[in-house]
C-alpha cells in the first residue's frame, strides 16, 4: 500500500470538483436512506437533488452530536448492516455514546486519510510507525494503526500502556515515527530521563503525530527537545471518522485537512452564519465520500479557522489552524466571541503570574464586565503598590490588543483559585445572577 | 538596615487576620506593621524580630510574602526631630518609595524609609549614622 502523492497536489479547484461531485451523491443518499437526514432536510426545506455549488451546502441544516445521540446506535447508517465491516465508540462523558460505523471503503479512506500523517513526516515505507496510542473502541489506535499500514510503514501496535516496554522498544526496535496523545509522549519521554536514558539520543524518532487532546506550543516545544524530533498535530473525530481528518506537515503552520474526504466550513457558533476564511469560529464538516455514516454538516463544537494561502510545503489541501478550544467553553463578551485559549496565549506570555487564572463575568448598568483574576507566582517584586499595578496594567493592554474587548485584571493570592481535580474551573458567569 | 516582610493580600474578610495568626503562631513577634492598599489588594508591611521565620511561616501558608531591606532610624524624642533627619534625606536627593513611623518603647520611636536602589540606601543610611542618628540594625530588634 502506498499514499497518492498527487491527490495531495490537486489544483484546488478540482478538489472543489470532487467535493461537489461527492456531496451531491451523499447528500441524496442519506435524504433517501436515512430518516433523521429526511425528517431534517424536509423541515429545512432543503432540496439534495438541487445541489449545484459547494455554497448551495450552506443553506442545509446541521446534524449536532445530540442528533446523533438521539440515534443510537445505528439510526443514522446509512448502508445494510451486512457492509458494516467495524464499529467505534466514543466515551460518553455526558452520557449516551456516539456511534461510528465504518464499510471497506470507509476503513480504507480512514487509513489513507491517516496514513498522510507519515507522508508530511516524510515517512513511507522505510518507516517503523509505533502505535501507542490505545487500541479498542476508541479510534486512536486502530485509526493510527490503518494509516501506519497504508503508508507502508512497519507498523508496531503497542497500544498505550507498559511504559517500561515501550522505552524498551523505542530503543531497541528502532521506531521512526510514534503515534499516541501529546500526554503520552511526555509521559514516555519523562520515564525514560528517570530510567537514566537520554531519549533524544537513544531513541531514533523524527516524528510524533499526537492528537486527541489539546496541547500549547510550550508544551510541543519541550516535547520536541526531549525526544529530538517534530510533533505533528493531527485532528479528528469519531462522528466524522476518527485521527485524520486534518494532520500537520513538516511546516507546522496549521492542519492540511483532507479536503478529497471532507468539506469544511467555518460558522459564527452564535448565529450558525458562515465566515470568510482566517477568521476563527466553530468547524463544520460534511463527508465528501463516506458510506456507512456520511455527515452531513456536523457540528464539530471545535474553535479554528481556515488559514488563508498556500502552505509552504506545495500540498494544496486548505489547512486549519491548531484549535483554540471548543465553543461550549466560548464567551460573548459586549458581543465579541472571547475564548479562553485566547487569554491563555496572552497570559503564557507573563512569568509573573501562575497559570491559574479564572475569569468572572458580571454585569454593571447592563455592560458586560469581565475580570481577570491571577495569581501572582513567588519570586515577583510586589513591594510596591505601584509594581503590582503596572503588572495589572501591562496584562491588561496586552488582553485588549488580543481580544479586542477590555478585561480588567486584578492580581490575587496564590492558591486563591480553586482547583478540582487539578483543572481550573476558568470561567464564572454571573451575569444572569446580576439580572435578577 | 532592616528586613522588611511585605505580603500581598487580596481585600477580602479575614486574610489579614490569618497573615497576623500565622505570624504569631510561628513565634514571632511583630514591632510594627502598616498596609497600603488599592481598590482591589492591600500590601502589609511588617517590622518583626525574625523576619526570616516570618516569611518561611508565611510561604508554608501559601500567602505571597516578599523580604525587602529598609532604613530605619532611631527618631530623637525632641520638638524637630523628624524634620532634622529628613534635611539630611533631602540633601542626598535620594527617591523615597515610602515610609512609616513605628514605637520602639516608651520613649523612643523610629522612622522607616523604603529608598530606592541598595547603593543609594547604603550610603543613605552611613550619611545618618554620620550626622549622629542611630540607624537600626536587625539585632536591635531580635
Ligand atoms: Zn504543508
Amino acid at each position: 500500500m502506498s499514499i497518492d502523492q498527487d491527490v495531495l497536489k490537486l489544483p484546488h479547484d478540482q478538489i472543489e470538483q470532487i467535493q461537489l461531485d461527492g456531496i451531491k451523491k451523499t447528500a441524496v443518499r442519506v435524504y433517501e436512506n436515512v430518516p433523521f437526514y429526511k425528517n431534517s432536510f424536509d423541515e429545512a426545506r432543503f432540496n439534495p437533488y438541487e445541489i449545484n455549488s459547494l455554497d448551495d451546502l450552506s443553506k442545509a441544516p446541521f446534524i449536532t452530536k445530540q442528533d446523533l445521540r438521539d440515534n443510537y446506535p445505528y439510526k443514522l447508517f446509512a448502508v445494510p448492516m451486512e457492509d458494516v465491516l467495524e464499529i467505534h465508540m466514543s466515551s460518553g462523558t455526558t452520557g449516551i455514546a456516539t456511534v461510528g460505523g465504518y464499510t471497506k471503503h470507509d476503513l480504507d479512506i480512514w487509513g489513507e486519510c491517516f496514513g498522510r500523517g507519515v507522508t508530511y513526516a516524510d515517512g513511507g515505507p522505510k518507516d517503523i510507525v509505533h502505535v501507542c496510542y490505545g487500541y479498542g473502541l476508541f479510534t486512536g489506535g486502530l485509526g493510527a494503526h490503518y494509516g501506519g499500514l497504508c503508508s507502508g510503514a512497519t507498523t508496531i501496535p503497542m497500544s498505550a500502556g507498559n511504559t517500561e516496554r515501550q522505552i524498551r522498544v523505542l530503543k531497541e526496535m528502532g521506531s521512526t515515527i510514534i503515534c499516541c496523545t501529546p500526554s503520552y509522549a511526555m509521559h514516555i519521554a519523562d520515564t525514560a530521563i528517570e530510567m537514566g536514558l537520554d531519549p533524544a539520543k537513544d531513541f531514533h524518532l523524527r516524528a510524533g503525530i499526537h492528537g486527541a487532546e489539546p496541547f500549547s506550543d510550550n508544551f510541543r516545544a519541550d516535547l520536541e527537545k526531549k525526544l529530538n524530533y517534530k510533533v505533528l498535530d493531527v485532528y479528528g473525530l469519531t462522528e466524522c471518522m476518527g485521527p485524520g481528518v486534518a494532520i500537520e506537515c513538516m511546516e507546522q503552520t496549521g492542519l492540511h485537512l483532507a479536503e478529497d474526504h471532507f468539506y469544511a466550513e467555518i460558522i459564527d457558533p452564535a448565529t450558525g452564519k458562515n465566515l470568510p476564511d482566517g477568521e476563527w469560529g466553530e468547524l463544520v464538516l460534511t463527508s465528501v465520500d463516506r458510506e456507512a455514516q456520511p455527515v452531513i454538516r456536523y457540528r464539530t463544537k471545535d474553535i479554528t479557522r481556515i488559514i488563508p494561502g498556500e502552505c509552504a510545503c506545495g500540498r494544496t489541501h486548505r489547512r486549519i489552524d491548531r484549535l483554540h478550544g471548543r465553543t461550549d467553553d466560548m464567551m460573548i463578551i459586549r458581543g465579541v466571541n472571547v475564548f479562553p485559549s485566547q487569554i491563555e496565549d496572552v497570559m503564557e506570555t507573563f512569568d509573573d503570574v501562575s497559570s491559574w487564572y479564572q475569569i468572572e463575568l458580571s454585569t454593571k448598568n447592563s455592560l458586560d464586565v469581565v475580570t481577570l483574576k491571577a495569581e501572582v507566582n513567588p519570586g515577583f517584586d510586589l513591594d510596591s503598590v505601584a509594581s503590582i499595578e503596572n503588572l495589572q496594567n501591562s496584562i491588561q493592554a496586552k488582553l485588549k490588543t488580543a481580544l479586542a474587548v477590555g478585561i480588567k485584571v486584578k492580581l490575587v493570592e496564590p492558591k486563591s483559585i480553586p482547583r478540582s481535580t487539578g483543572k481550573a474551573k476558568r470561567v464564572i458567569d454571573l451575569r444572569k445572577e446580576n439580572e435578577k | 538596615m532592616i528586613d522588611q516582610i511585605t505580603v500581598f493580600l487580596e481585600n477580602k474578610e479575614g486574610r489579614l487576620l490569618a497573615l497576623c495568626r500565622c505570624i504569631g503562631d510561628a513565634g514571632v513577634n511583630m514591632h510594627a506593621m502598616t498596609i497600603a492598599e488599592s481598590a482591589d489588594f492591600g500590601l502589609v508591611r511588617i517590622i518583626c524580630d525574625d523576619p526570616q521565620k516570618a516569611l518561611e511561616a508565611l510561604n508554608a501558608a501559601d500567602f505571597r510574602a516578599n523580604k525587602t531591606k529598609v532604613v530605619g532610624i532611631v527618631v530623637p524624642n525632641r520638638p524637630g526631630g523628624v524634620a532634622d533627619l529628613l534635611e539630611i534625606l533631602d540633601d542626598l536627593n535620594l527617591n523615597i518609595e515610602y515610609g512609616y513611623c513605628f514605637s520602639i518603647n516608651n520613649d523612643e520611636a523610629a522612622d522607616v524609609f523604603k529608598i530606592h536602589g541598595d547603593a543609594e540606601s547604603a550610603g543613605a543610611a552611613f550619611k545618618l549614622e554620620e550626622a549622629g542618628f542611630k540607624v537600626l540594625s536587625q539585632e536591635d530588634l531580635a
